[in-house]
């Protein structure tokens, strides 16, 4: 990696693009200035040689097998049968437009 | 002005409304007088519901006149961060792009304290999507602190804090993704809890960082914190993640004391960056608490430099990934007249989230991005792990760590607003536990010249709340 500006434009729009996000002129340059500094900041992680360390997702994955934790390691799965959701209506309600069954959106198929 | 001891206790409250010497609708209605005349300067509460709180209390009180036995919270007014959702009541998490939601659903932990007999009186003030450590990211202004009005109450759970430091609620809930409750717990002069991760259901909270995020409570005593807790915590079978481990009675053995505990105090957190003053109270609580019979023992946890970018990489990619549920299609806000769907989904989220949020979603979705992946994203859950065994190992040396819960007392609004770097490192006593998934609590310690309030951070191994409670209890009785 680079020392200094890690983050280009492009990458700015590129990031902004695939986050579905709009970005003014300024904000885009701001942005820029903003990613590129917390990356730099970020870029001290690369001083610790972790290739012999497994990633960590979450934290039941460190805790161990025994003493008062271990109840963590049962599965935390649950039968897979049917239960009530969540009524329609209710979440139609909330939504900016349905036709009371579904939501609905512009068009999705651009030309 | 109100401060935290202005408030009424949980039991106070509870056993004042068996007895019949108060109601609950009396009770109700001076919570309500106050967020009438406090909260126009400080603006903790986003949204208010008078006749929703009366209601509540009337139901106490009907079950309080016919003799019932009356639940842990009867009576008790409470105020919710807007993170978190009651059905019906608006749910903004400090964003335009929720205004005008009505969640359908309700969070468990709410849930939890309405049967337990609580009062809701209102939402509360907080970060946008609580990615914040000043509250000055909430689209709908910032929170003032109480203590001084020109500075900041902390954040992300700023509203939270300032409720309870202001006399205008006996306890609140807030959520905490890497320092949102304990941070501004320290800047209010409260008590504010990091529950371990898995002992609160996350269900009704909207997502941050679901592998960091938890809730927890507000309250002006560690006795109050710690009664909140015990209502809240538990399994949930809406939260994959919630932890079956049965939920003690934390307040039971509050008042043991801490003779003969080892209590282990990291030089990590005591470095450079550290304010004179707060590092003078939180030594001196620490030296109380060695004359109290307590072990002191210094402990290292040598990777804590790490801590703040490891955290903003896990964070800002969780929080990408959880926030591409805002698109306008299903819940709040949609941009008017889009012609297509991918432009409506755009003006949505540009319309819809601010500076902070959109920063984040950017710096998330650059980290998980191809080719970046590797050197950023599973680079940062490495070093989690290395975080969390230097936890690990600590607590094979003692019981629980003192540490200062934040750098600085509170800082004036506006200070730290243009600099993302230096507002992150507000956090940088704080993110550790939220990494490795541990418990901790903030509990107040003393003052600075200035009379700003100081936390001290205890922090306790999984699942053992009791423990740092019974510190905390200490702390607050030095």
């Amino acid at each position: 990696m680079p020392e200094t500006e890690r983050v280009s434009p492009e990458d700015v729009r590129r990031v902004a693009e695939l986050a579905n996000v709009d970005l003014t002129p300024d904000e885009e340059s701001r942005m820029r200035r903003d990613l590129n500094a917390i990356l730099d900041y970020v870029a001290q992680l690369a001083e610790l040689d972790t290739a012999s360390v497994e990633p960590m997702a979450q934290v039941s994955e460190v805790l161990g097998p025994s003493g008062e934790t271990s109840a963590q390691k049962l599965s935390v799965l649950r039968e897979d049968e049917v239960r009530p959701c969540l009524d329609r209506d209710r979440v139609m309600a909330a939504a900016p437009e349905t036709d009371s069954v579904f939501f609905k959106v512009p068009k999705v198929i651009e030309r | 002005m109100s401060t935290a001891t202005a408030a009424g206790s949980i039991e106070g409250i509870r056993s004042a409304i068996a007895s019949g010497e108060t109601t609950a609708r009396a009770v109700t209605e001076i919570y309500q007088a106050r967020i009438a005349g406090e909260d126009p300067r400080i603006h903790a509460f986003l949204s208010v519901d008078r006749d929703f709180a009366l209601a509540q209390a009337a139901k106490i009180d009907a079950m309080a006149a016919s003799g019932e036995p009356l639940p842990k919270l009867a009576g008790v007014p409470f105020g919710i961060k807007d993170v978190l959702t009651l059905e019906g009541f608006a749910a903004t998490a400090g964003s335009k792009i929720l205004e005008g939601y009505r969640p359908p659903y309700t969070a468990t932990a709410v849930k939890k304290l309405a049967e337990a007999g609580a009062i809701f009186l209102g939402k509360l003030n907080c970060d946008e999507f609580a990615m914040g450590s000043s509250n000055e990211n909430s689209a709908y202004g910032p929170v003032h602190n109480p203590h001084d009005l020109e500075r900041v109450p902390g954040g992300s759970s700023g509203g939270s804090a300032a409720a309870v430091a202001a006399g205008m609620a006996v306890a609140t809930l807030g959520t905490d993704t890497g320092g949102s409750i304990r941070q501004p717990a320290s800047f209010c002069g409260v008590v504010g809890v990091l529950p371990t991760y898995g002992r609160v259901s996350r269900y009704g909270l909207i997502a941050f960082a679901s592998s960091l995020d938890r809730i927890g409570p507000f309250a002006a005593t560690v006795r109050d914190a710690a009664t909140v807790l015990g209502v809240i915590a538990g399994h949930d079978v809406m939260d994959a993640t919630s932890s079956p481990l049965p939920v003690p009675d934390y307040t039971e053995h509050l008042d043991r004391g801490v003779k003969g505990m080892k209590l282990g105090v990291p030089a990590e957190y005591f470095g450079e960056g550290l304010d004179e003053e707060v590092r003078a109270a939180v030594e001196g609580g620490i030296e109380k608490l060695r004359a109290a019979g307590a072990e002191i023992r210094r402990v290292s946890l040598p990777h804590t430099r790490y801590a703040i970018p490891t955290y903003y990489v896990i964070a800002t990619a969780e929080a990408s990934s959880n926030l591409a549920r805002f698109d306008g299609v299903r819940y709040g806000l949609r941009a008017p007249q889009s012609d297509t769907l991918s432009a409506m989904y755009r003006r949505t989220r540009d319309l819809g989230f601010g500076a902070e949020v959109k920063r984040r979603i950017l710096l998330g979705t650059y980290v998980l991005s191809h080719g970046y992946y590797d050197a950023y994203y599973r680079k940062a859950q490495q070093v989690r792990r290395l975080l969390t065994e230097d936890f690990l190992a600590a607590f094979r040396e003692v019981d629980a760590i003192l540490t200062p819960t934040a750098p600085t007392p509170a800082f004036r609004l506006g200070e730290k607003s243009d600099d993302p770097v230096a507002m992150y490192l507000a956090d940088i006593y704080t993110v550790t536990a939220s990494l490795a998934g541990i418990c901790g609590v903030s509990v107040p310690c003393g003052q600075s010249r200035a009379g700003l309030p100081i936390g001290m951070q205890i922090l306790g191994r999984h699942f053992d709340e009791a423990t740092i409670f019974r510190v905390g209890q200490a702390v607050e009785s030095l």
